[in-house]
């Protein structure tokens, strides 16, 4: 008992959040209520972005009622490889990755290979909500399958790799590479096995990684070291993720962005409740860094400027 | 701002609940423990039929008391009914008339039972004449042949009539005692035989109908038994190879083959019975006191309402500290359930079929669901229809499992149709969505953590002394209000975050 308050204590002193505190200090307090369809809806969040002309996968089709499920094979002819996505879905869940044809059937990015029934099977289950939050009906996105940069080649097991950015009132307050595994299926979500590296804001360096709440310097798959690998385009990264204050209206929230070979940075989605492992991964709590800017606020007006701050204020002090 | 507006709302619940509480408790007397030995009961009849229109007529026979058990109060609630009271030659009866009748029609009858310390005289009442019975031919042949050979093996009334018993019970087919029961004899039946029986060999014997008043009860059953006298006093044969005796407090309610009530003048007659503790005598002293404002209080409590109604009560008002005990798990310990609030449910359900079976009756349910849910996952079915399949499947699979139990025995296995349904099938398809989206290591997590959980809700809802302040002292719903009220504003540390963190920690 005596341990465990220790072990609170400490947590406390480094400012590690805890799921209540960010739903009950962050989430309840600086997100509107009427601001998350946005994000939760990915299609309404692809049209939001677009209209602010930032680069998002491209849409190949949408399949909104059962009936045009039968349809789904006209709309994926001309595409060798895809993604099916619930637009409603959350933590990963009911994502589809195609990869490439075999025949008649599909291949998805774990190997496996699917028909044409089981591949529709899927867009109904998504169209009847099962993977969306609360169960409501759903709608089935297609879309481009991005060709992810060969940066993190080493350190991937199939799928693809993202970049997660903890935004706080547009600052960048911390970031993590996630990067699918053997267990993940090739999905780079930290709850299905993925690992997270956690990166130097200053630098767009990678940190040791967080594997189901462990810290880890090398990839599990591959055995490769996940340490000090650059990210390509840092800036832009940056960039686009303080722009998510703007295009959202949500104060605190997490904006998924992937590396495409051809594209350069695209915006996956964002997260109104964002996981709380980053801070495994970065090794460092969140409070300290959401107190900076809470007291930083009212001077941070423009994307450079808060740019700049998060560069200044939560580089790695090394 | 809304800190402090919270904290002043939540104090001043407690304030309120506590304040009220220990009213009751302080000035009022209320019991704070559930009373383990109860001396007055409250017994409910509720008779319900369908009047045809015109003339109807409810014929009730009226508890007899005896065995130590005396009625000290009596009344009838029958809108636009005339009441006569009558006595036959052995038992009481009420008869409830009215002239025109038309639809569902519902007739209360309660009664207050006191245990006495001194036993009564009515052991020594006196015989009244009974008839013999009316038996021609080969039942009489049969009957007498049956009294005959037991007579011979016996010495007294006593030992007769437990022989008479036994040969009856142990009837093979085509024998005599098999002519006189006819097929598939109830217990009641059986009775009915041997008092013939009984009285054919000049002893006087009748079968008697009763009720075991225990603390708490609703859907309480009448038991049959036989009464003979033995010359000096009436002796009570009960014919139960694992308890001969009459269980402690039963109350004698009337004798013979009529049922408990007639009805001329309606159709489906039917009757239920609830029993419950009074608390009646923990209210005397205010309530002798003339004191019009506690009177109001208990007249506008739980306790005003009928009984059928308090014990419905009496599970719904636990329900909260379950839930508190749920929000204290998921948010100050962290444990993963499905669903906010099925945990709960499963202790409810757990209530009825009590924890092993319970345990025991939900994994298998959910076991075969899940093969079910898997199977199915073949015919690629759209979601609604899938879950309507399971919903099928989990019926099925309760009834399967109450048959199975009951034949082998398990009478708990009978509750199990009080499982929440819907919420199972809602389970499994959840589960099966986890199982193939994130292993089945989660997904067995989850459903162990809802069981745990269920199970420890159920433990606490189950303590006699939680359930007997949550229901008498409805108060303290406010107190629990504010615990959760404060709990929702807690911003701290999960117990599962210490561990999922560690890593930070070092």
């Amino acid at each position: 008992m005596r341990q465990l308050i220790a072990v609170a204590r400490t947590l406390r002193e480094r400012g590690v959040m805890g799921i209540n505190e960010r739903n009950a200090h962050f989430n309840l307090v600086y997100n509107e209520r009427f601001r998350y369809p946005l994000v939760d809806d990915k299609l309404l969040t692809k049209e939001l972005a677009i209209n602010a002309g930032a680069a998002v996968p491209r849409l190949y089709g949408v399949i909104e009622i059962q009936h045009q499920v039968q349809s789904l094979a006209a709309m994926v002819a001309d595409y060798p490889d895809f993604v099916i996505k619930p637009a409603r879905g959350s933590q990963g869940d009911g994502v589809l990755v195609v990869v490439g044809r075999s025949g008649k059937s599909y291949r998805l990015a774990d190997g496996i290979l699917i028909n044409q029934p089981e591949l529709e099977f899927h867009v109904s289950n998504i169209l009847s909500g099962i993977f969306s939050l609360g169960g409501q009906i759903d709608r089935a996105m297609i879309e481009y399958r991005v060709n992810f940069d060969p940066v993190f080649e080493r350190i991937t097991f199939r799928g693809v790799p993202d970049i997660r950015i903890i935004v706080f009132f547009g600052v960048p307050v911390m970031a993590m590479v996630r990067l699918p595994t053997r267990a993940a299926k090739g999905k780079a979500n930290l709850h299905q096995g993925a690992i997270g590296a956690g990166v130097d804001i200053a630098t767009g360096r990678t940190l040791t990684a967080v594997w189901h709440d462990h810290i880890v310097s090398e990839h599990p798959d591959t055995g490769n070291t996940v340490q000090d690998v650059q990210i390509p385009s840092w800036d832009k990264l940056l960039e686009l993720a303080a722009h998510s204050f703007e295009l959202t209206g949500l104060g605190y929230l997490g904006i998924d962005i992937v590396l495409d070979r051809d594209l350069g940075p695209l915006i996956l989605e964002f997260n109104a409740r964002p996981g709380l492992n980053i801070q495994i991964a970065n090794r460092c709590g969140l409070r300290a860094r959401l107190d900076a800017v809470l007291a930083h606020r009212a001077r941070l007006t423009s994307i450079p400027e808060r740019v700049a701050f998060a560069r200044e204020c939560f580089a790695l002090a090394s | 701002m809304s800190r402090r507006h919270l904290y002043v709302l939540s104090a001043f619940l407690a304030g309120l609940g506590l304040a009220v509480f220990l009213y009751k408790v302080v000035v009022l007397g209320f019991p704070l423990q559930p009373e383990k030995k109860t001396q007055t009961w409250r017994v409910e009849v509720r008779m319900q039929f369908e009047a045809k229109g015109g003339p109807a007529k409810l014929r009730l026979n009226l508890p007899l008391g005896g065995n130590n058990l005396a009625i000290i109060d009596q009344n009838f609630v029958s809108p636009g009914y005339g009441l006569t009271m009558g006595a036959g030659r052995t038992n009481q009866t009420a008869v409830f008339a009215i002239r025109d009748a038309h639809g569902p029609q519902t007739v209360y009858y309660r009664a207050l039972v006191h245990a006495l310390r001194v036993p009564d005289e009515s052991a020594r009442a006196p015989v009244p004449e009974l008839p013999q019975p009316a038996m021609e031919g080969a039942e009489k042949v049969a009957a007498e042949a049956l009294v005959r050979a037991a007579r011979e093996l016996s010495a007294d009334p006593e030992t007769l009539a437990a022989l008479l018993l036994k040969r009856l019970k142990n009837s093979a087919a085509d024998d005599e005692a098999a002519l006189l029961l006819g097929p598939q004899p109830s217990i009641v039946k059986l009775i009915n035989v041997a008092a013939d029986l009984l009285r054919i060999a000049g002893i006087t014997a009748r079968p008697v109908h009763g009720l075991t008043l225990d603390p708490e009860r609703r859907g309480a059953h009448f038991i049959t038994w036989l009464e003979l006298h033995n010359g000096t006093e009436w002796v009570s044969i009960v014919p139960s190879e694992k308890r001969p005796v009459l269980p402690p407090n039963t109350l004698r309610w009337w004798n013979g083959r009529l049922p408990l009530a007639q009805v001329s003048g309606g159709t489906g007659l039917s009757h239920s019975v609830a029993v419950s503790r009074s608390y009646e005598y923990a209210l005397d002293a205010a309530l002798k006191q003339g004191r019009k404002l506690e009177q109001k209080l208990v007249e506008y409590s739980l306790f005003g309402l009928p009984l059928q109604t308090q014990s419905v009560y009496r599970s719904l008002m636990v329900i909260p500290v379950g839930i508190l005990l749920l929000v204290i798990l998921r948010n100050l310990v962290g444990v993963k359930t499905f669903g906010t609030f099925m945990p709960v449910l499963i202790a409810l359900a757990f209530r009825q079929t009590e924890l092993l079976w319970g345990i025991v009756f939900f994994v298998m349910v959910v076991a075969v669901g899940l093969s079910v849910r898997f199977y199915m996952e073949q015919l690629k079915l759209l979601l609604v229809p899938r879950l309507a399949a399971v919903v099928i499947v989990v019926v099925l699979t309760l009834a399967a499992l109450s048959i199975l139990s009951h034949k082998l025995g398990f009478e708990r296995g009978l509750s199990i149709g009080l499982f929440p349904i819907i919420i199972l099938a809602m389970t499994i398809e959840r589960m099966s969505i986890v199982w193939e989206e994130r292993g089945p290591v989660e997904s067995l997590q989850q459903a162990l953590g809802s069981l745990v959980v269920g199970a420890m809700c159920f433990l606490l809802m189950s303590v006699p002394t939680v359930e007997h302040l949550a229901f008498v002292f409805t108060e303290l719903q406010l107190v629990l209000l504010a615990m959760i009220l404060l709990l929702g504003r807690y911003s701290g540390y999960r117990l599962t975050e210490l561990r999922r963190f560690r890593e930070l920690a070092r």
